[in-house]
């Protein structure tokens, strides 16, 4: 009488350690040269289209794609460590992040050959960024109530309606965007609904900029009106993007960027803890880390059930639910433990602070981006069975 | 949650549950079992697990015997497996050859003042919380020598063994030993936090074991149990309880099974051990307290009844938590060696598996 929920063990090659190195290297460089300051989270802003290029050099963009678009055939591990060390660096990746860990394994699935030829080896080398067109006013969560539409036309489809909170649509080159092309059945509320890939720069598309509550400007509306779409841009099966929209969800639930996003406040209450900390702080953190470590450690071994080619499903959903809510709450912790520490000469105090302050604007949405805790639990809940 | 599909643990699944049962031990209301279990552990080597053969022991893989513990952790095993087989490993790296019979070890307590050994080789001292204490016949005591550290092998029948019991039941002993003259005595390369450490796993292990039975047992009572026209495992507030249990259990599994990755690979020293075995016992302790409460809510008044099994497993997971150091203890030794290595090394040390 036990239930099928797996967390092996799971020790990192040699070979990813070697890479860590080179990545750590190259960040280090990056740093040197001004190009981000991992105290300040937006710092590479301006320098995110060349900095994606970089890592494209380098071979760290798709690099588990297939060889023939490009990717370089690597492991999930190995990828799985690039993407922790760009996150605990807060390196500038919002070029190429959604493309390498959603978009470009959807195009690799169910896009035409044509398309994953023309697009793939160019977001390889950090040339695109893609953004994601699931929200809408009246559809969050609840996905299967998207209102905006695809309609036949001769040679492909037009597109009309709104999107809404899609981070980075301003800057990105391409969405794969989520569609009605016929009403929900009865039988299956899910039916009806298309995926697109839509070339930001076609005309009809109006992106406006809505402001964060952390002073970020990064979301925006996007409004279509008669956008054509070429035939050849339907990704996957018309009226059936349902059942695609859930299977790479393991991918993107349970990375290190579910847990790391507030790593920063963790490792600023260290450093103003000094060497010898009040026992109360010393217990603060020493809790912290062997919190952070378990989520690592279960995040790492899904990985490893990844690339096993098997899908974890439910343990991902477990990852992102205890991920996301633990680093909600870390700036609150670090928050309450600083009181504890004396202050310093120097303005390692004011820093922590400025940091801190980022994060706690920050924290509201780590739960709900991506899939918010009680659809995350729902999920769980089917997968022990209950429903 | 089996993680391991190892045949040894397979076996250990099926001896506790036709020589162990929870249900059939309350049902019967005797300690008649225990009579019956504890050859057959013995005879197929498990309490001797970490014992190599050189030593009278079985010299099973430590991973495995790791994953036993998890076994016995789901049947809320109320016998001193974990204790025996932590004995053995403590004589074992003194070279001391393991007795038979059930065994413990002292200290349990990573606060306790020092057993002695004089010159003239007699044992001193009083330790509490002895987990088994009153049930075994031997003890493997870590004591200070006059040239260091020493384990000894003590017969129980030497010392003065104090009656108790623990939250989950099971005997918590303070023991004494007053000019104690030790079966043997040896030198040994090791420190007390070593035997905290490898303890702190053991638990981990168990709790995280008796997670996944608490997960199992809340799962089919709400399938089960009706309340408003339905199952209440209908009703969505129950579901995400049971989803935030099953998220603890995971957890708990998850990082019990990457400390004794650890210790099997590395040993019980270096930071990477102190890293792992330390967030073991401080998260597997943390599941507890949330898993327990969570099945306990789920269960109703049954599960407070005596008669169920869900208390053999919530009592001892939450006792568990006590033995070789809380979860305050350890957060406060990982904190402490957080600081000193400063925020430039915990990355780095998170990363390094």
């Amino acid at each position: 009488m036990t239930i099928a929920l797996r967390f092996d063990p799971l020790r990192l090659p040699p070979r990813c350690q070697e890479l860590r190195r080179e990545v750590r290297a190259f960040l280090a460089e990056e740093i040197a040269n001004g190009v981000f300051d991992p105290e300040h989270p937006e710092s590479g802003s301006a320098n995110a289209d060349a900095f994606a290029r970089r890592v494209g050099e380098r071979g760290w963009i798709g690099m588990t794609w297939p060889k023939k678009y490009g990717g370089g055939e690597r492991s999930f591990l190995e990828r799985y460590v690039v993407t922790e060390e760009m996150c605990i660096a807060r390196a500038p990746t919002r070029r190429f992040f959604v493309v390498d860990r959603q978009s470009g394994p959807t195009l690799i699935r169910y896009g035409s050959e044509a398309i994953r030829q023309s697009i793939l080896p160019r977001a390889v080398r950090g040339e695109l960024c893609f953004c994601i067109g699931m929200s809408e006013p009246g559809s969050g969560s609840d996905l299967f109530a998207v209102q905006s539409r695809a309609t036949r036309t001769e040679g492909g489809w037009l597109l009309n309606g709104s999107k809404i909170w899609t981070s980075n649509a301003h800057q990105a080159d391409y969405m794969i965007g989520l569609f009605r092309t016929a009403p929900p059945t009865k039988e299956n509320r899910r039916h009806g609904l298309t995926s697109f890939l839509v070339d930001m720069k076609t005309p009809g598309i109006v992106c406006n900029r809505i402001g964060m509550m952390t002073g970020q400007r990064d979301f925006n509306e996007v409004a279509f009106t008669d956008v054509f779409i070429p035939d050849d841009h339907v990704i996957g099966e018309i009226d059936g993007a349902w059942k695609q929209a859930t299977s790479e969800l393991a991918y993107e639930r349970s990375g290190p960027e579910r847990f790391l996003e507030t790593y920063g406040a963790l490792a600023g209450l260290t450093r103003i803890a000094g060497a010898e900390p009040d026992v109360r702080v010393a217990a603060g953190l020493g809790r912290l880390t062997a919190q952070v470590h378990t989520l690592r450690r279960m995040s790492v071994s899904v990985a490893g059930m990844l690339e096993q080619g098997r899908e974890p499903v439910v343990e991902a959903a477990i990852v992102k639910d205890l991920g996301t809510l633990w680093e909600q709450a870390l700036p609150q912790r670090a928050r309450e433990l600083s009181a504890l520490i004396p202050a310093s000469d120097d303005d390692s105090r004011e820093r922590f602070g400025q940091r801190l302050s980022y994060y706690l604007k920050a924290a509201p949405k780590l739960t709900i981006q991506g899939g918010t805790t009680e659809v995350l639990r729902g999920i769980i809940a089917r997968g022990l069975g209950l429903r | 949650m089996a993680d391991t599909d190892s045949f040894i643990v397979e076996m250990a699944d099926r001896m506790f549950a036709g020589l162990a049962d929870p249900q059939t031990i309350i049902l019967s209301r005797s300690d008649a079992w225990k009579q019956r279990l504890w050859p057959e552990l013995e005879q197929t080597g498990l309490t001797l697990a970490w014992v190599p053969e050189a030593l009278g022991g079985a010299g099973a893989p430590m991973e495995e015997a790791f994953g036993v513990l998890r076994a016995a952790g789901r049947a809320a095993l109320a016998a001193p497996l974990a204790e025996t087989m932590l004995a053995g490993w403590l004589l074992a790296q003194a070279n001391i050859a393991a007795p038979s019979g059930p065994m413990t070890v002292v200290p349990a307590t990573p606060d306790a003042a020092p057993l002695t050994i004089d010159s003239r080789g007699r044992l001193g001292g009083c330790a509490r919380q002895v987990p088994f204490g009153a049930e075994a016949g031997h003890f493997a005591v870590l004591a200070q020598g006059p040239d260091g550290l020493a384990v000894a092998l003590v017969r129980a029948a030497d010392a003065e063994v104090a009656p108790g019991f623990g939250l989950g039941g099971d005997p918590a002993n303070t023991v004494s030993f007053t000019d104690v003259v030790p079966v043997r005595i040896a030198a040994v390369d090791l420190a007390v936090e070593d035997l905290m450490l490898m303890g702190a796993v053991a638990r981990a292990q168990q709790i995280a074991g008796a997670l996944e039975t608490m997960l199992a047992l809340s799962v089919r009572y709400a399938m089960d149990r009706v309340a408003f026209e339905k199952p209440i495992a209908k009703f969505q507030a129950v579901q995400h309880n049971l989803a935030r249990l099953g998220g603890e259990a995971a957890a708990a599994v998850a990082v019990a099974a990457s400390a004794a990755d650890t210790i099997s690979e590395t040993g019980v020293t270096g930071e990477a051990a102190l890293l792992e075995a330390a967030s073991a016992k401080i998260r597997a302790s943390e599941a507890a307290e949330t898993g327990a409460a969570i099945a306990h809510q789920t269960h109703g008044a049954i599960g407070f009844t005596d008669e169920h099994i869900l208390h053999r497993l919530t009592l001892r997971a939450l006792g568990w938590r006590d033995d070789f150091g809380n979860e305050t203890w350890w957060s406060v030794r990982l904190g402490q060696f957080v600081a000193t290595g400063g925020d430039q090394r915990l990355w780095p040390l998170l990363a390094s598996r």
